[in-house]
């Protein structure tokens, strides 16, 4: 109930500011113009609306998650909106779940609109409904939650703008993390050889969410690799929220 | 740096405790550390005979902020039920307690306006309201005169008084002393992280009734001299000041044996503004 009362708020916190639907409707935008590069290009047009589409869905929804995601928190306690909160019987680990609820609502809502109006686009510019496009969201929003998760940590105790920094750069590293592993043999330093390991293990597989090639390609789906990779996420995820509320326990509101 | 050194105090069940301390003496940090915001590094605190920092304990606390600020993007009546629903509440009862309150802080009639749109009153009003939405036994409020007009404070004041009269406990900060004298019944001073004094009110009053001021008038000057001083004339009548009560008698006694006519007997009482200042200068 009481966590329940919190994601409300967080999602109508969400639903109530314009940027909000300013992505959207920018990334719905982007995801269109497809349409119009797709005339442009010689070869399999619907590739191309694919292509082009799930990418504006991607960038978009990252957005979406790394802006709301730091907002949200940091905002209650900057505006001490956090007193109000954390005044009544709320413990805290109740106050982090019910913000992480909430922006993961918020996410499935702005995923989801985006993702259908894409389905349907395609249904009617292409023909065809792509039924692994189903997949292409889970996994997306799989990730979506990660980094949610990620930018909660770090809002926990940061600011607002060094937490979009340290997103960016985790959610940037996340999609060449593999990278690490595959060219370890190549790294001479053993003290680079070291970070490189701590970081792969560390820091977030985030391409394992990435299937827009095979999707694009019309590859077959590896149900293992989607299980592996949502499993994965669960973990991740759970790893993290419970790192915030370690932190956001010790925390003193001043 | 330690921020609170000394600051032990007691409230009763049912009193309205007023805690008096000029800006940056500790009032909100001590109030946080009461609500569990803040962890202090050593020291108890006990609410209801529990531990301050069980959640369950809260059930039974409503807390006004200072500088309140709540959710722009929520209407009053939207944040009253947020706030209901951080509590073990009853669903039902909720929309029922929400317009009582919303009449009883004076902001029946706004509607679904959004709190982005309230005047700095509006919010304490509503901040008072949300603080009051669990009908908590012990309100505990930081600065709640601040940003009220005159019309506001007295309205406070009789929400004051009513939740007194509902046996509840109210806790208040306030740095302005007037605030504190029309309403408290126990006070406790703090000035740079320390409690300087605290009783009750009266007690505190009388203690500080340090003269006497008689005006009478029919006795002659040099006998008053040998006797009282030097009286101070006002107009046809004359004044003397005298410590004590004793001392005060001694001296109605002479100017009635002297045939004298006692105009008034005023006790000059320290205002809290008195004791407030000397405790700090010294």
């Amino acid at each position: 109930m009481k966590i329940r009362a919190i994601a409300i708020n967080t999602f109508r916190e969400a639903a109530r500011n314009k940027v909000f639907y300013l992505l959207i409707v920018v990334g719905l935008v982007f995801v269109l113009s497809s349409r119009v590069v797709s005339l442009l290009v010689i070869g399999d047009r619907v590739q191309v609306l694919k292509d082009i589409g799930l990418a504006a869905i991607n960038f978009f929804s990252v957005l979406i998650a790394i802006f709301t995601g730091i907002n949200l928190v940091f905002k209650e306690i900057d505006k001490k909106t956090v007193y109000n909160i954390l005044s009544k019987p709320i413990s805290r680990h109740c106050f982090i779940l019910g913000k992480f609820l909430g922006l993961a609502f918020t996410l499935l809502v702005a995923l989801g609109s985006m993702m259908l109006v894409f389905s349907m686009f395609l249904l009617l510019a292409a023909g065809e409904f792509d039924w692994r496009l189903l997949i292409y969201f889970l996994l997306l929003y799989s990730e979506l939650l990660i980094i949610t998760a990620v930018s909660l940590v770090f809002s926990s105790f940061s600011t607002p703008i060094l937490s979009s920094i340290f997103t960016i750069i985790v959610y940037l590293i996340g999609h060449v993390v593999w990278t690490f592993n595959e060219f370890k043999h190549r790294l001479v330093d053993p003290v680079v050889k070291i970070v490189a390991y701590v970081m792969y293990y560390i820091l977030p597989n985030l391409e394992k969410y990435n299937i827009k090639d095979q999707l694009v390609m019309g590859e077959s789906v590896r149900w293992n690799l989607v299980g592996y990779s949502l499993l994965y996420a669960a973990l991740y995820i759970s790893a993290l929220l419970l790192l915030s509320v370690i932190i956001f326990n010790r925390r003193e509101f001043q | 740096m330690d921020i609170l050194r000394g600051v032990s105090f007691q409230v009763d069940a049912g009193e309205i405790f007023g805690f008096l301390g000029p800006n940056g003496a500790g009032k909100t940090t001590t109030m946080k550390c009461i609500l569990g915001l803040l962890r202090p590094d050593s020291g108890t605190i006990e609410i209801f005979r529990h531990g301050y920092d069980r959640t369950d304990v809260r059930t039974r606390v409503g807390f006004l902020p200072e500088y309140p600020y709540f959710y722009e993007y929520l209407s009053g009546p939207e944040l009253l039920r947020f706030s209901a629903r951080l509590f073990p509440v009853a669903t039902g009862m909720i929309e029922a307690r929400i317009q009582v309150l919303m009449k009883m802080v004076g902001l029946e009639g706004v509607g679904s306006l959004k709190l982005k749109k309230y005047s700095k009153g509006m919010v304490q009003r509503i901040g008072l309201a949300q603080a009051l939405i669990n009908d908590p036994d012990l309100v505990m409020l930081d600065e709640p005169f601040s940003g009220l007009d005159p019309i506001g404070r007295k309205e406070l004041r009789d929400i004051v008084f009513h939740l007194k009269d509902a046996g509840k406990t109210v806790f208040f900060s306030s740095h302005i002393l007037q605030d504190m004298e029309m309403i408290v019944d126990k006070v406790g001073i703090i000035f740079k992280g320390r409690i300087l004094k605290q009783g009750r009110l009266t007690d505190l009053v009388t203690e500080y009734i340090h003269s006497f001021e008689i005006v009478f008038t029919g006795v002659a000057e040099d006998k008053i001299r040998t006797r009282l001083g030097i009286p101070t004339r006002q107009d046809d009548n004359q004044m003397v000041r005298t410590r004590g009560i004793e001392e005060m008698n001694q001296a109605v006694d002479f100017i009635r044996k002297n045939h004298g006519r006692i105009l008034s007997v005023t006790p000059v009482r320290k205002t809290l503004e008195d004791i407030f200042l000397e405790e700090i200068q010294r």
